[in-house]
């Protein structure tokens, strides 16, 4: 447009002008949607981390806020220095209560997810297989209980599996037992609870595959000789991955850091990352080494679940 | 009187002696698949209403029919994905009564071709040899024989996704036929392929059965795919089969108006018996306008309202009056669609029945060609119309 009205003046400009193509080449309407939600975990989640990465390298202390600064002016002597403390993580190294703590997390979470998935799988293949009049209805129900407050669904737990509780009562009434069984403060209690709670998580990931499998490819199966358990297993499993995999992840990775649930129904030998967390914070005021746990945490489950995706997204693109 | 009496009453030749007559036409010959009064009910509705037929071996059988007409639910029981309501179905002398599909010898082309997206184009074809048990070394064997026969040796390794429609449907076709099985079941199988792809593989399925020998079922609601491919055809309307014949008989006496109808274009007209005699009829039609001479006697009562039905192709359009008497009717031309090898015309009688004459186009510029408005002839053979009772 303007080669004709202006290439005489304006060639002065041409470094002018090769910059503004530079700038017109970015997309606007897109960085613009890309960037709020990048905009939004920089600001809520990749600060923070770093805040509590900082705090990590902190020694505790008796102040408002309780550890020291990282940072030293020396105003007299004008120098700056910087004070990196890793005894909390070296501490983490060493006390084998951590580490144990974080075995038994994910060993917690890892049974649970697998427990979520045996529960979820046929509940999301019913949803998915059911009539579309009321597929609507039963996914409805699956989201229903997060209109109540999670915590008052744990709660409720406690009173269901509490020594006068309702199981115990019936199991009581009818002679199958005749003393009340310990079911409250036990990992069996904890692996009810996550489970129960993080069911929908799993449920509809898995409804969202299954949804969009084509039946007459178990017919096809069928047809060439494969019986329903062969068909299940080589045809729905491997086209199910892909929500399988979203599911445990969204399930696993919580239970990982779960703090209420093994609080409220779990034992006082329930070891759980997310109470040794809570006990450092607040009981022992330790914000340090509680920051050293949290970014121990972070890194553990952080890596191997990149890892994952990377392979499933290459897996994809084959 | 049945088609074949008829047809060499008409024509006047009996079948060569020399020529060896087809299974179907063998009087002692054993079915290969018997279909014994078989009906399917979903709640309330009939898919299949009391179905009986006889499917010999070699044979290419298409089931022809619209939606709705139970082709489908014909071919799902013979796979084993429907059980039937009543009767029975038997499979090279095995009643098939609660035998699951994977234990079936039968194979199945399926409409949406179903091939497993997460397997290769190799592991497809594999499948149903692995179910089987075959030792790896046959297997490959196997599977590099089959994708050479639909020539995609080259692709083993793609996933269905990375496959042109042509090609996935080959892949269909060899892992239906791999395991060999005895009857197999195609569904629509050229329904999602192009014009000219649909007539390449019409022709190499065709080679195909010759080849192997396998019984092949095909349901179709295209007429054209069903005349090319079938050694029969078995036209169904409401669940029922109305009428089974070879494709040429289907075309040339439909038994039905809706048999007519639904295999190519055809002009019916209304009329009624005048004389009814024992080797011809005449049949008197006002909306026609014109007196019909069969010559071939039809089981009818005087009097009797029946429709003669006339294929486009089979009516000569002039401008000078034949000298014929009967089969004659005059209207004018009101519309033409040139298609090419042949142009359609519309013509209106003067009762207003819209008759429909295609014209082969023989030269390139016909010198005078017939154009609108034009009053025109319509005669044809004693022999080209087929009078319909029902």
């Amino acid at each position: 447009m303007s080669s004709f009205s202006g290439n005489v003046w304006l060639s002065g400009f041409s470094s002018w002008k090769a910059r503004l193509n530079i700038f017109s080449k970015i997309n606007w309407g897109r960085l613009s949607v890309i960037s709020v939600p990048y905009l939004w975990l920089a600001v809520f989640f990749f600060v923070p981390f770093l805040v509590v990465f900082k705090i990590s390298l902190s020694e505790s202390a008796i102040a408002i806020p309780p550890y020291t600064d990282l940072l030293d002016f020396n105003v007299e002597e004008a120098y700056v220095s910087m004070k990196l403390n890793l005894g909390n993580y070296l501490y983490l190294w060493e006390d084998s209560f951590y580490l144990d703590a974080y075995l038994s997390s994910i060993k917690i979470a890892a049974i649970s997810t697998f427990f979520t998935l045996l529960v979820g799988f046929p509940i999301a293949y019913l949803i998915a297989r059911s009539d579309e009049k009321i597929r609507g209805i039963l996914l409805a129900l699956v989201i229903l209980p997060f209109w109540t407050s999670f915590l008052l669904r744990v709660y409720a737990w406690v009173g269901l599996l509490k020594n006068q509780g309702l199981i115990n009562e019936v199991l009581l009434s009818f002679g199958i037992i005749n003393e009340p069984l310990t079911m409250l403060q036990t990992d069996f209690a904890v692996y009810i609870g996550i489970v129960y709670t993080y069911l929908p998580f799993m449920i509809l990931p898995l409804y969202s595959a299954l949804e969009k499998m084509d039946i007459s490819l178990l017919e096809a199966a069928e047809d060439l000789g494969a019986r329903p358990i062969q068909s299940f297993f080589m045809i729905t499993i491997p086209l199910a991955m892909p929500g399988i995999i979203a599911g445990c992840m969204l399930v696993f990775i919580p239970a990982v850091g779960e703090y209420v649930i093994p609080a409220l129904l779990g034992g006082s030998d329930t070891l759980m990352i997310g109470r040794v967390l809570w006990d450092e914070f607040s009981l022992n005021r330790d914000w340090p080494m509680a920051s050293a746990v949290a970014t121990v945490m972070l890194v553990f489950l952080v890596l191997p679940i990149m890892l994952i995706r990377n392979k499933s997204g290459k897996e994809e693109a084959m | 009187m049945n088609v074949s009496e008829l047809k060499s009453t008409i024509t006047g030749v009996a079948n060569p002696v020399n020529t060896e007559l087809p299974l179907w036409k063998q009087p002692d010959a054993a079915p290969f698949v018997r279909i014994e009064n078989i009906t399917k009910k979903f709640d309330d509705f009939t898919a299949v209403d009391n179905v009986s037929l006889n499917i010999y071996k070699k044979e290419l059988f298409c089931l022809l029919g619209g939606s709705g007409s139970g082709k489908s639910t014909l071919l799902r029981m013979l796979a084993g994905f429907e059980s039937p309501t009543s009767g029975r179905i038997i499979i090279d002398g095995v009643d098939m009564e609660g035998i699951q599909p994977w234990n079936r010898p039968v194979n199945m082309m399926f409409q949406s071709y179903a091939l497993f997206p997460h397997l290769s184009v190799a592991d497809n074809i594999a499948f149903g040899l692995k179910r089987e048990g075959a030792n790896k070394h046959d297997v490959k064997k196997r599977v590099a024989e089959m994708l050479d026969m639909v020539q995609l040796g080259h692709l083993g390794k793609r996933k269905p996704h990375q496959l042109s429609g042509g090609q996935r449907q080959r892949v269909a076709l060899a892992r239906s036929l791999v395991k060999r099985p005895k009857l197999l079941l195609l569904d629509e199988p050229l329904g999602a392929l192009d014009k000219k792809l649909r007539e390449e593989t019409q022709f190499e399925i065709m080679n195909l059965q010759e080849d192997l020998g396998v019984t092949f079922v095909v349901v179709t609601h295209d007429q054209e795919e069903a005349m090319t491919l079938a050694t029969r055809i078995g036209v169904m309307n409401q669940g029922l089969i109305v009428q089974t014949d070879a494709p040429h008989d289907v075309y040339e006496y439909p038994n039905s108006r809706f048999v007519a109808e639904f295999v190519g274009s055809v002009n019916l007209l209304e009329g009624f018996i005048t004389e009814d005699n024992i080797d011809s009829v005449r049949i008197k039609s006002t909306e026609a306008d014109c007196e019909f001479f069969v010559p071939h006697g039809i089981s009818c009562a005087p009097q009797q309202r029946v429709h003669v039905a006339l294929r486009p192709e089979k009516i000569k359009m002039t401008r000078i009056k034949p000298t014929q008497e009967e089969n004659l009717m005059k209207g004018e031309i009101i519309e033409i669609a040139y298609m090419g090898s042949l142009s359609v015309y519309r013509v209106n009688l003067q009762s207003g029945k819209e008759i429909r004459v295609t014209q082969p186009n023989f030269a390139r510029d016909m010198g005078e060609r017939f154009t609108w408005n034009e009053q025109v002839f319509l005669s044809w053979d004693v022999d080209s119309s087929v009078v319909l009772t029902s």
